[in-house]
């Protein structure tokens, strides 16, 4: 089952209220998704962990309902 | 908390400098992600394992506890869990992936 793009967005700026989140649906099929996310939150974290905080925010949708999700995750300039 | 699949995937882990698991096998992954770090490892010539969890339903959901990471493909180096496909290709483009792998001595620098 496909996770649509707005329940990510919201789902990411539940757990990062700063964040600017940007979401792509890569295929346009409602499966594959690209996200880019920038937070304060990810300052002096490693890209691991990084990837790891957003991947708590979804909640374990990630490798579930959301099957492909790239990520690229940034800190605000 | 020892479990056998976690201390199989220990062995695993160790059982090689460079360890990708990855949807199905280098010469044919099954999923893109995993595509993507095959092409990039084989890209830069670095000899990896590879790992096919589609064959293994117990490696599949014990890796991701394991590394708290929730997808495939994930790449070992020298026992150290590097990241997922969108960490590697960052790396690869920023030139941090040749960086420890040279570091490591998994590969000579680039001359």
């Amino acid at each position: 089952m496909a996770m649509v793009g707005t329940e990510i967005e919201r789902l990411i700026k539940q757990a990062f209220p700063d964040a600017q989140v940007i979401i792509v649906d890569l295929k346009g099929d409602g499966d594959h998704f690209g996200a880019r996310v920038t937070s304060g939150a990810f300052l002096g974290k490693s890209r691991i962990q990084q990837h790891q905080m957003v991947y708590e925010a979804l909640q374990g949708q990630m490798g579930g309902a959301l099957h492909a999700l790239a990520l690229e995750t940034a800190v605000p300039k | 908390m020892t479990n056998p699949t976690a201390e199989r995937i220990k062995d695993i882990v160790a059982s090689s400098d460079v360890v990708l698991f990855m949807k199905g096998v280098p010469a044919a992954p099954q999923c893109g992600f995993s595509a993507a770090v095959v092409q990039i490892l084989s890209g830069l010539k670095v000899p990896f394992k590879g790992v096919d969890v589609l064959s293994d339903p117990q490696v599949r959901e014990g890796i991701k506890s394991f590394s708290n990471w929730p997808t495939i493909p994930q790449l070992y180096v020298k026992g150290e869990f590097l990241g997922g496909a969108d960490i590697v290709r960052e790396m690869f483009q920023a030139g941090e992936l040749t960086a420890v792998l040279s570091d490591k001595g998994i590969m000579t620098a680039a001359t």
